[in-house]
């Protein structure tokens, strides 16, 4: 128990971060050469919808993360809130990129999706609508935490932006599929379609991983940026700098 | 090196109570709404201007008008209580007021919750008993008028309640008045849903008492958590 | 008594004060100087407990306080560098609301004898935004002899005051100070009062 809290100081964190990236990438790399073979190769080509069906590959996994995501952002906003630890905050600004990233993900290829098979770009269906405004969500945490000058008051305004925002899914979700199944709305559902073949699911659950694997990957790598950049006047860094300046001297033969 | 005790105040350990605090503070901002009636009576004229310029904008076939009345109507409603939301505690952040509002020995959800009321009674309520005239624009009569109103009435102490806390977290962060607007309208999306929705389910006939009871259900659990939020969300602001 | 140990406040990057420590016993007055940005502000704002310090703690009357402690809120009070007062209420209104904001019970009587003590009385019925800068401190004034707590946190009390204001100020602080109470005063002039004082400055 002691060793994690000692991680949670980001001078420590910060190395630790950058041993791990490596293997998440690897894995991330691995398993997305694995579903993407599922899904090109061995999934069979749709009896209704053809090849274009295969985006769903990429599309419900990303949704899977957007979703993810914002949930991991709010566990650490209540670290954040709770326990005032700094690492926790660096990492909700580390996730919220690739958070939104993997949601107009989402949104992109269930248009690409749509289109073919349902002829139209957008449709409102439930699931879509609530994706676009978990869009909105991500987007109104980083500009909120880009508007407001302070770096801590901007860490713990946006753990309460984003864990009144993780409450009011279920709400947003629950009132828009009711809004759609009243107004008869088209549905864009990936398990109402042709029964979901065994295949199918694994594929998605592989793509999924991978998209994991990245995630933790890219956000470690982006948190390890922030860190230095807030750290930036404590006496650590400056060791950092120095040490790496001394491996650069060495290495073009010392010349200054 | 002197040695007197200091002597405490007789209110200093004991709990003072809520109330005093809550009336106070409601009074103050009746008093200052009333004192500057143009900008608060803006939201209203606000709300009537935007809504007259949808049949601009489709067409005044009266049809066509009726169907979309409720949503526009609550759309409107929705932009024009936006609107207020950077009055909230704005003015009370530049003169300094606000700080003593969290220095009071009062509970500041109790004094949050106080805002957020005279926020609603010189915002929401005025919009509730105005959407009538829109409704009538729109083509709606008799039954839907009333239940627009009460959807309104129900809803806008939500629409105040979320939007205090986007306020909350906004004080003097740049871009503010826009930026509430991004924080706030995924939030409202529920409240839209059902307010309109149950004026619709009217319009075609089907039963609406669900969308009532959810919206009031709403209104009752963010009275009760909301102020806890606000008051969180403004201490952070302070800080 | 009031106390912070180990005290240390960043704004942004900066890094304000550390390591700072000193007591305010009951009768003594700490005067707080520094340059523009020193830090005297945010000091008065964690003392209140407005703010967090980002290391270190206040302690009072022996016991280390959160922020925005309920006794110790009670038990003091606050005036910033702007008077707060809503321009749009009048003097008599804006005294009578912080009064009772700040849970105490203002008499009609007391409330109009405070006003004639700082010279506002005849201005009483003004709405706040005719008032002057140095008036207006001068309303805030009102309070703080009314409120009547056990500890004053004052940022620049003497802004804007003239001559006799700053008097006024002066006496009402002798007073204060005399019957037990404590003050942490951030200011760029010295006080002259009959009673101890210190100062500590922050660079």
């Amino acid at each position: 128990m002691i060793n994690i809290f000692r991680f949670a100081s980001p001078a420590s964190f910060y190395p630790l971060a950058g041993k791990m990236i490596p293997w998440f990438a690897g894995a991330a790399v691995l398993l997305a050469a694995a579903g993407l073979y599922v899904a090109f190769i061995v999934a069979p080509t749709d009896f209704q919808q053809g090849e274009v069906y295969r985006v769903i590959f990429i599309h419900v996994p990303a949704a899977w993360m957007g979703m993810f995501i914002y949930l991991v952002m709010a566990g650490y906003g209540v670290l954040e809130l709770g326990f005032n630890t700094r690492l926790s905050a660096m990492m909700m600004q580390a996730l919220a990129p690739t958070g939104a990233m993997f949601t107009a993900i989402a949104l992109w290829t269930g248009a690409l999706w749509g289109k073919p098979t349902w002829g139209a770009w957008w449709v409102w269906d439930a699931r879509m609508t609530s994706t676009l405004i978990l869009l909105f969500l991500y987007m109104g945490y980083i500009a909120l935490d880009n508007a407001i000058e302070d770096r801590r008051r901007a860490d713990k305004a946006g753990a309460l932006l984003v864990l009144v925002g993780a409450v009011n899914i279920p709400i947003i979700y629950f009132s828009v599929k009711w809004w759609n199944t009243l107004h008869q709305g088209a549905s864009v559902s990936v398990t109402s379609a042709p029964k979901m073949a065994q295949i199918m699911l694994t594929g998605m659950l592989i793509m999924a991983l991978a998209c994991w694997m990245y995630s933790i990957a890219v956000s470690l790598a982006r948190v390890r940026g922030i860190i230095l950049e807030r750290e930036k006047n404590t006496a650590w860094v400056d060791e950092l700098i120095a040490a790496n300046a001394v491996n650069k001297e060495g290495v073009t033969g010392g010349s200054s | 090196m002197n040695q007197q005790a200091l002597t405490l105040p007789a209110h200093a350990a004991a709990d003072p109570g809520v109330l005093p605090g809550y009336y106070a503070i409601l009074r103050r901002e009746l008093l200052l709404a009333m004192r500057s009636r143009g900008e608060a009576v803006q939201p209203a004229v606000f709300f009537v201007i935007v809504a007259s310029l949808f049949p601009l904008g489709v067409g005044a076939d009266t049809q066509l008008l009726t169907r979309i009345a409720p949503g526009v109507v609550w759309v409107c409603g929705l932009l024009a209580a936006l609107l207020s939301l950077s009055r909230l505690f704005n003015s009370d952040y530049l003169d300094g007021t606000l700080e003593q509002l969290l220095l009071s020995p009062y509970a500041l959800p109790a004094l949050v919750a106080a805002k957020i009321c005279a926020h609603w009674l010189t915002t929401g309520l005025p919009l509730s008993l105005i959407a009538p005239l829109l409704g009538l624009q729109f083509g709606l009569d008799g039954g839907e008028l009333w239940l627009m109103v009460i959807t309104l009435l129900l809803g806008t102490p939500l629409l105040s309640m979320i939007g205090a806390i986007a306020a909350a977290l906004t004080l003097g962060a740049r871009g503010s008045s826009v930026l509430i607007a991004l924080l706030v309208l995924p939030l409202y999306v529920p409240v839209l849903i059902f307010g309109a929705g149950a004026v619709e389910a009217s319009l075609s006939g089907v039963d609406y008492s669900g969308h009532l009871a959810l919206l009031g259900a709403g209104t009752l659990l963010g009275i009760v958590f909301v102020p806890f939020v606000a008051a969180a969300a403004l201490r952070i602001s302070l800080d | 008594m009031l106390e912070v140990r180990e005290l240390a406040c960043r704004r942004g990057d900066a890094e304000l004060f550390r390591d700072l420590d000193f007591q305010v016993a009951a009768g003594e007055a700490l005067l707080v100087r520094g340059a523009n940005g020193s830090g005297k502000t945010s000091l008065l704002r964690i003392l209140c407990g407005l703010s967090s310090p980002h290391a270190g703690a206040v302690y009072w009357q022996g016991r280390r306080v959160a922020p925005l402690d309920r006794e110790l809120r009670s038990s003091s009070i606050y005036l910033g560098h702007t008077a707060p007062l809503k321009d749009d209420l009048t003097v008599m209104e804006n005294l009578d609301f912080a009064l009772r904001l700040g849970g105490d019970q203002p008499g009609m009587e007391s409330q109009l004898a405070a006003l004639d003590s700082v010279g506002l009385f005849t201005r009483r019925h003004l709405r706040a935004r005719q008032l002057s800068a140095g008036q207006r401190r001068r309303v805030g004034m009102a309070r703080m002899l009314l409120a009547d707590r056990p500890v004053w946190l004052l940022d620049e009390p003497g802004t804007a005051l003239d001559a006799k204001g700053v008097k006024l100020f002066e006496g009402a602080l002798e007073t204060h100070l005399r019957k037990g109470g404590l003050a942490v005063i951030t200011t760029h002039h010295d006080l002259d009062i009959d009673a101890p004082w210190r100062e500590i400055v922050l660079q």
